[in-house]
């Protein structure tokens, strides 16, 4: 019998050299969390900014300087928002990596990396394509489909999980093609309530019990 | 009866050998120090069983340079793959039968 568990032991080895050196394996569901919070912050700002901007519209009319003003407004919240998501991203990643003493910068995170960044600037150009001709309607739809592609294209390089969270971004995305206006709603769904929701799972899944015996 | 253990290769039974094959099938190629960190071994140690490897025709070596610096990458073979694969289905051979 310990011949038999000689070769299971052989049989787990392989298992995780092929996907330590295929996946980047320590993505903390903590990073979800963050980023999800954050998201939802910044999608209850936008609609504060968005009421007072239709309060004005409704006493006075529409006014470009006002239009202006709610434009620059609404794109330096996203890019705020987009910060500091990445931010609370890769801090709770790094700690987790600094705790299973693996190193965040190897060939795995690369790969990882690039299938993110390529759907992810196809995006960004698409969405200030659109932006240039004032077709805001699509922006919400956009942001969470390409962002979906991005993470199902990555899914191949990390937690296979990530996969259901890409379908749930897409399909969202879609639904919201057909329901334009409500986009905000939309957003503050899929960046927010689904990465809170997945980040949970997926802390709970990998990362608690690793607490717990440590 | 079939012999199960007539598809087990007597080159992948060193654990380190399992280990830079198991990284092999599933990269297109691996960087020596990249192997080193996966299964944690010596230079001088995973050299020799990479040699081995290299003598049966189950890896292949390339050699580069990043700026100065020599950088050996290992890819697997189609032999490679073939025998490392039957040497997989018989472990589980083995396994199933011993249960």
């Amino acid at each position: 019998m310990t011949n038999s568990q000689q070769h299971l032991e052989a049989l787990a080895d392989i298992r995780r050299i092929m996907d330590r050196s295929s996946r980047f394996l320590s993505l903390s569901g903590l990073s979800g969390v963050g980023a999800g919070i954050i998201a939802l912050t910044g999608t209850f700002i936008a609609q504060y900014i968005l009421n007072d901007y239709y309060v004005d519209y409704e006493a006075v009319g529409f006014r470009g300087t006002d239009f202006m003003e709610l434009r620059f407004k609404l794109t330096v919240l996203g890019v705020i928002v987009f910060v500091f998501a990445l931010v609370a991203g890769y801090y709770f990643t790094w700690r987790k990596t600094r705790k299973q003493q693996v190193s965040l910068w190897e060939s795995s995170t690369r790969r990882l990396m690039m299938s993110l960044i390529v759907p992810l600037a196809a995006g960004a150009v698409f969405i200030f394509g659109m932006l240039r001709y004032n077709e805001w309607r699509f922006v919400s739809p956009a942001c969470l489909i390409f962002y979906g592609l991005a993470l199902l294209n990555a899914s191949k390089y990390t937690l296979d999980e990530i996969r259901y969270l890409a379908y749930c971004e897409i399909v969202l995305g879609l639904v919201n093609v057909w329901m334009p206006g409500k986009g905000l709603y939309f957003w503050g769904l899929g960046f927010g309530i689904l990465h809170i929701i997945y980040g949970l799972v997926m802390w709970r899944k990998y990362d608690s019990g690793e607490q717990k015996s440590s | 009866m079939k012999n199960p253990i007539e598809h087990l290769n007597k080159v992948f039974e060193s654990r380190v050998r399992l280990g830079i094959m198991s990284a092999l099938i599933v990269n297109d190629e691996v960087s020596f120090n990249d192997l080193k960190e996966l299964i944690g071994v010596t230079d001088g140690n995973l050299a020799s069983h990479l040699k081995t490897l290299e003598e049966n025709n189950f890896i292949k070596v390339q050699k580069g340079f990043v700026g100065r610096k020599t950088n050996t990458t290992y890819s697997i073979t189609k032999a490679g793959e073939k025998a490392f694969r039957q040497h997989l289905e018989a472990l589980e051979n083995m396994i199933r039968l011993m249960n």
